[in-house]
């Protein structure tokens, strides 16, 4: 640990991915919150969360706003990919098949059965590039559930508005029923398979501050994504991205909001669990 | 008897006139003089004491000794002043000086001074042959009978005494009433009331001494009245006697054991009320702990409820029952648990805060609900707070409600079903009645509504107008919002707030942006009924499905991982 300091990291994310992040994990914590509220309803801790925080009506703003936020990093995140794409002077199309697009493709599959593989110690851990198959699956679940949630909500938020368009009454219940269940899968989601796959497998454990800091040690990145390393021993235009350590100053600011959020969504997952099991019909 | 048996033997048979009037001679011989004589008291007249041996006379005869005019002076002869025969009278009679007084009264007055044939004599009263004493039922002088002797001149006697005595009372229960001669003294009467008789002074002679005591069942009670309470009262008008009437001139002191006051002389339909009230059942069995009029009225002191000191002023009322039914009291403690802080919770009803903090005089007391005199229990069918008439009782303020509850579905005029129908206070309970645009309402209404109606209950709780509401949101729809409160009606019918033809107007309430489409929200909506609501069970049975997938392949690929990562950490332990 000694020669730390001299350990030259990899920019992982930018800064502006980074920053949307936070914005993704403050807008997410704060809708899951708000939403159990509404849907545990009849519970008495989602109860007493509600009267922490001020009532119905405050949650009810905090939800609208969270859910405003989510439309504003959705609607960054699709500028950024179209800034991307230009200064990298790539068709939308070259740009989506690139060794590093997030699209899913053959190498995920095969991917996915030699991790099976190796799960069961028939073979070998596979070579990860930058984005494995399952971080493909959570960056698309945001996609869906941005859309689902979104749209969903957005009717239940604006119902006179969109049955003076003509849509149905009782397709208000319909959305009710998908904006709730759909968000109970991805607080569900995130707040157990992402964690432990980011976070709390035992190889990250207790957590992977790289979303925040941005940066990975070339180490790391070598025995984790022997890929994207082996990439970057090529390629003269990504080594511009290898760096200094993070400041410690950065590490420990990185780790007590992450701290945070992993504590709120842990809580808030036992709680969704306790109250399924023993308390809702 | 033969003229040509004449001479006749010297010594004659007696007459006997029972030969002829064989009726008249028995009254006679049951009469008092009759009796009397058959025990040889010679002073007792006979038939010819009055009516003479040979000169008999009819008694519309003026000449006759039993001319109405000449029948004082006949009685008189024997019962005026200083005869022998009123002495020996003055030992079993109170009646003294009768000649005199008679002379002086009101009767004689008409016989001497205005020469009236029709006014009163002896007869009149103690009839001519019948005369019995007045401890004989069948005399006319007797207690019982009185009334009906002087009616037999004072027919209107009924409408002459009517505000002093209850009407009704002549016919019903002649025995509530004072007897004429009780206020009118025999011998005496005179156009004078009986202030002149028995006045309150005479009265106040004993009962102004604070220290004036009787003895009754081994407990001393206080005779003491405050004369000045009196005065002030609604009685104030009013001679002792009228109240008291059991008061015998004939006892000594007049009022010995002349027993309770009955109120009835006057206020007879309010004492009907008290009688088969609880409190009139209980005090009639012997409940010591029951009412009796004096215990809210008190007894001198009586108040109009209109006064501001009366106990029954409405502003007084829950104290006055309270001292009862209070928390603590005997009552509250004797009844079930429901009876529990029925004053306390009045206090912060809406009645009672209108009462005690907004100073109405028009919002309901106890005795608005209850009655005021036939309290009964609510099972009593006959009960103000029976559910069968508490429409009705609280409808005597509340009418326009009352008239839109009759219409609704809730009405027992409309719904012709077995079960239960809701009555005012299931909804806005009794004692603890509060404002219902207030949040405790709007957030126990539910609950009431649910009680007949779980089923639409627990689906509303379901949907976003009962979640808000779990989370103690008082402005999201509840049951009456929608449906209506006291207009309730099927969707059905046109007058319905749900109805087709109303129901944006009804959502535009809170939703300003109504329109026909948006009411199609289904506010009941549950996705565990497929018959029903099959889109929303296909719905919610496809998201469940989704979340199991994911869960599961998400669940078995962690397991393995992390299986896998420990598997890889004890072996390089082991390694090292």
């Amino acid at each position: 640990m000694a020669q730390h300091n001299e350990e030259k990291y990899f920019e992982r994310f930018d800064a502006f991915s980074r920053f949307l992040h936070i914005l993704v994990i403050i807008s997410f914590i704060s809708l899951a919150i708000t939403g159990m509220i509404i849907k545990f309803s009849g519970i008495g801790v989602f109860q007493f969360v509600s009267n922490l925080l001020g009532g119905y009506e405050v949650t009810g703003f905090i939800h609208r706003t969270a859910a405003f936020v989510t439309f504003i990093y959705f609607f960054l995140h699709i500028g950024y990919l179209i800034r991307k794409s230009k200064t990298r002077k790539k068709t939308f199309i070259q740009f989506f098949k690139g060794d590093n697009s997030l699209i899913p493709n053959k190498t995920d599959l095969m991917e996915l059965i030699a991790t099976m593989k190796w799960f069961f110690g028939k073979g070998p851990r596979p070579e990860y590039g930058r984005w494995t198959y399952w971080e493909k699956f959570d960056y698309w679940a945001v996609f869906w559930g941005v859309a689902v949630i979104g749209s969903s909500g957005l009717l239940l938020w604006f119902p006179e508005f969109f049955t003076h368009l003509g849509v149905p009454g009782s397709l208000i219940n319909v959305a009710t029923i998908i904006h709730s269940d759909e968000a109970l899968l991805a607080a569900g989601f995130i707040f157990s398979y992402h964690f432990f796959n980011t976070h709390f497998r035992p190889d990250k454990f207790p957590m992977d501050t790289v979303i925040f800091t941005g940066k990975v040690s070339l180490e790391e990145m070598k025995e984790d994504r022997p890929r994207e390393y082996e990439q970057l021993m090529k390629d003269p235009e990504m080594q511009k991205k290898i760096g200094e350590a993070p400041s410690p100053a950065l590490v420990h600011a990185a780790r007590i909001f992450g701290s945070v959020a992993l504590t709120l969504g842990i809580i808030l997952v036992l709680l969704i669990i306790y109250s399924m099991i023993f308390l809702y019909q | 008897m033969n003229p040509n048996d004449l001479p006749h033997a010297e010594k004659l048979k007696k007459v006997v006139c029972a030969n002829c009037h064989d009726k008249i001679a028995e009254q006679y011989n049951r009469s008092l003089h009759g009796v009397a004589r058959a025990k040889g008291v010679t002073l007792a007249p006979t038939c010819v004491t009055c009516h003479s041996e040979h000169e008999i006379l009819s008694p519309k005869n003026p000449k006759s000794k039993t001319f109405v005019m000449n029948i004082p002076g006949l009685c008189g002869s024997c019962h005026k002043e200083g005869t022998q025969v009123s002495k020996i009278l003055t030992s079993t009679t109170t009646q003294t000086s009768i000649y005199e007084n008679y002379s002086e009264s009101i009767h004689g007055d008409g016989l001497y001074k205005r020469g009236l044939t029709v006014t009163a004599v002896c007869t009149s009263c103690h009839t001519a042959h019948d005369i019995l004493p007045h401890t004989n039922p069948e005399s006319t002088i007797n207690r019982n009978n009185v009334s009906k002797t002087c009616m037999k001149c004072h027919t209107q006697i009924e409408s002459v005494h009517q505000k002093i005595i209850n009407g009704q009372l002549w016919e019903k229960q002649p025995n509530k009433i004072p007897v004429c001669i009780e206020c009118h003294q025999p011998h005496k009467v005179r156009r004078v009331f009986y202030e002149d008789s028995l006045p309150n002074e005479m009265c106040m002679k004993c009962h102004s001494n604070k220290n004036l005591t009787k003895v009754e069942n081994g407990k001393t009670v206080s005779l003491y009245v405050d004369i000045e309470h009196f005065k002030n009262s609604v009685h104030q008008n009013n001679s002792c006697v009228k109240c008291h009437t059991n008061v015998n001139p004939q006892s000594n002191p007049v009022c010995k054991n002349s027993g309770k006051v009955d109120c009835s002389i006057c206020h007879q339909a309010q004492v009907e009320d008290y009688k088969v009230s609880i409190h009139g059942q209980k005090h009639f069995s012997g409940d010591k702990n029951a009412p009796y009029c004096t215990d809210c009225h008190t007894s001198h002191n009586v108040q109009s409820k209109n006064s501001q000191t009366s106990p029954t002023f409405s502003r007084n009322v829950p104290e006055l029952c309270g001292n009862c039914h209070r928390e603590g009291k005997n009552i509250a403690t004797a009844l079930d648990e429901s009876h529990k802080g029925i004053v306390a919770n009045y206090k912060e009803s809406i009645h009672g805060k209108g009462l005690l903090q907004s100073g109405l005089l028009v919002t309901a007391t106890c005795v608005d609900c209850h009655s005021s005199h036939k309290e009964l229990p609510k099972n009593d069918p006959n009960s103000t707070v029976n559910p069968k008439n508490i429409g009705k009782t609280c409808a005597k303020c509340h009418l326009g409600v009352y008239e839109a509850f009759r219409k609704s579905i809730h009405s027992p005029e409309i719904a012709k079903t077995d079960k239960r129908l809701p009555v005012c206070n299931d909804c806005h309970f009794s004692h603890e009645i509060n404002r219902v645009d207030l949040q405790d309402f709007r957030q126990s209404i539910v609950q009431q509504c649910g009680q007949c109606h779980q089923d639409v209950t627990e689906t509303y709780f379901e949907t976003f107008h009962g979640k808000v509401t779990k989370l103690g949101n008082t402005g999201a729809a509840k049951c009456f919002d929608c449906h209506g409160s006291h207009n309730i009606l099927p969707a059905s019918d046109i007058n319905s707030t749900l109805n087709r033809k109303n129901i944006i107007q009804t959502c535009q309430k809170c939703h300003p942006n109504s329109n026909r489409k948006f009411v199609g929200y289904l506010t009941h909506a549950t996705h565990h009924d497929r018959a029903k609501y099959p889109f929303l069970f296909f719905t919610y049975t496809f998201m469940v499905i989704l979340l199991i997938g994911t869960f599961s392949f998400f669940g078995l690929h962690t397991l393995f991982w992390f299986i896998r990562l420990m598997k890889d950490k004890i072996k390089n332990k082991n390694k090292s």
